[in-house]
């Protein structure tokens, strides 16, 4: 059984069009600069309007061009948003910059292997 | 046994009640559907309350400071506590402060200095590491994360499965097999700091819990000292087993909790909803739905009560917690299907608890011994210990 821990997935540009087409499903995403370095991992929760495709029509309309995104449908996106941040912080030694800003007040530690 | 509850025990009840409906279900609203912890300053404000009604810590024994109430007033209060969206698993978002792990109260002076205390300050968090890969219900057999003795300490080598917090914890109790020859005679419980060198959580477990996760861990080569072990060597299976049998007690009472107030909002519904021109409370087929939530609620209540007051009384409770633990996780299963099939496609949505409520409540029937295992307890005590 693989189990697979980080995204992955091809990065898309940053778009109000590409946000558009995206599913109202629940899930994560993480949003990079123009070189892949990823500054914000996010989640799409219960509570937002169209899932995924809302939370990032937001992130591009805040933070304009220049950025990549990608996404994951997941209905456990409370702890994969965890275990993304975890892993994020195990890989780099750090929160991406914009979740630093505010990071989670109980958030954990992971050694993956 | 009479469970009516005195005027003392009501007045609790009714003060944790309100605290649930004013507190906790108003803040829960601007919440994610699956969020298990409070804004920093929220759970502040809502914890210096819970200390002014004299409520927090209320599973931490007197001579450490708790507030001295019985356990079946607990189980009264822990069913009240339950009764909001995230209550099965945080109840009231942990505002009413933990007691720590069971065992560690077992501890000598120096671990308590070191790990109890400040756990009871808050300082300090713990894992429980008993289930493994190769089994939780059977921790004896299933057990085979080893500890071989090597300069004047242990060296554990192996994995655990499904635990809940060790990657936020400062410390666990973890149990590892110290004799091969000898079963549950031959496991030891020891206490280990999450920087021990050799010690890693190596990801998590994803379930159908999004709210929270449980890990898997991996000691490799981890070596502590004599001072770490819990108890006596060769002993910890009764350290692990103690443990078990008293947690059934509240672990009931929050399925029990969950139930009722999933009923409550299924006798709403059926008192307001109109379909086909005529209110559903005066359908014979949800009638019949409401009374068998009833008689779940009544019937996993009686034997939680019924298993509190064993315990309280200092009388052999293993076969009545058992009991309670089977009465209340598959009833209150039951109970919250039953109340989702009454709200109609309402109940299968976010915008109601009862979704997260179905969900949480599944795990219910496998955590802290599936319902087969407390049928076996059940069983053994009917059957004889001949069985064994």
């Amino acid at each position: 059984m693989s189990i697979r821990l980080r995204l992955d997935k091809p990065w898309q540009p940053l778009t109000a069009e590409t946000a558009t087409r995206l599913p109202g499903q629940l899930g994560v995403y993480q949003i990079a600069d123009a070189k892949g370095a990823v500054l914000y991992i996010g989640q799409a929760g219960g509570r937002s309007i169209f899932g995924l495709r809302s939370e990032l029509l937001r992130e591009a309309e805040e933070r304009g061009p220049g950025c990549q995104f990608r996404v994951e449908v997941n209905m456990q996106y409370r702890s994969r948003w965890f275990e993304l941040l975890m892993v994020h912080q195990a890989d780099h030694g750090a929160l991406p910059p914009d979740n630093a800003k505010n990071p989670p007040p109980t958030l954990g530690r992971l050694s993956p292997a | 046994m009479d469970f009516e509850p005195s005027s003392e025990q009501q007045m609790l009840i009714d003060q944790v009640r309100r605290f649930v409906r004013e507190e906790i279900i108003p803040l829960e609203a601007k919440l994610d559907p699956d969020a298990s912890e409070l804004p920093a300053e929220d759970f502040k404000r809502l914890t210096d309350k819970t200390k002014a009604m004299g409520l927090f810590g209320i599973d931490i024994p007197k001579e450490f400071g708790g507030p001295d109430i019985d356990i079946v007033t607990r189980v009264l209060l822990a069913i009240e506590m339950a009764q909001h969206r995230a209550g099965l698993y945080v109840p009231c978002y942990g505002t009413f402060g933990g007691a720590g792990l069971a065992q560690i109260f077992e501890a000598n002076e120096d671990q308590k200095e070191r790990y109890l205390y400040p756990t009871l300050r808050g300082e300090k968090k713990p894992f429980f590491g008993l289930t493994e890969p190769s089994g939780g219900s059977d921790p004896a057999r299933a057990i085979q994360t080893k500890a071989e003795r090597k300069d004047n300490g242990w060296v554990l080598n192996g994995a655990k499965l499904f635990i809940s917090g060790a990657d936020r914890a400062q410390y666990g109790i973890v149990f590892a097999r110290t004799d091969a020859s000898k079963g549950r005679a031959g496991i030891t419980c020891f206490i280990i700091d999450s920087d021990t060198p050799g010690f890693h959580v190596r990801r998590v477990v994803h379930t159908l819990r999004s709210s929270s996760y449980a890990t898997e861990l991996e000691f490799k080569d981890c070596w502590v000292s004599d001072h770490q072990v819990l108890g006596e060597v060769n002993k910890g299976f009764a350290v692990a087993n103690a443990r078990l049998t008293r947690q059934r007690i509240p672990y009931a009472a929050g399925c029990i909790g969950v139930a009722i107030a999933a009923h409550e909002m299924a006798i709403e519904w059926a008192k307001m909803r109109t379909t086909f021109g005529e209110k559903l409370a005066n359908r014979q087929a949800v009638q019949w739905m409401l009374v068998d939530n009833e008689i779940d609620i009544r019937t996993a209540k009686h034997f939680t009560l019924e298993a509190a007051e064993k315990a309280r009384r200092e009388l052999p409770f293993r076969t009545e917690a058992a009991i309670a633990k089977l009465t209340a996780s598959e009833g209150g299963g039951r109970v919250v299907d039953r109340a989702m099939q009454i709200h109609g496609g309402m109940g299968m949505t976010k915008d109601l608890p009862l979704e997260r409520w179905y969900r949480e409540m599944r795990i219910r029937r496998v955590g802290e011994g599936p319902s087969e295992v407390q049928r076996m307890v059940i069983a053994r005590e009917i059957l004889g210990s001949n069985l064994r």
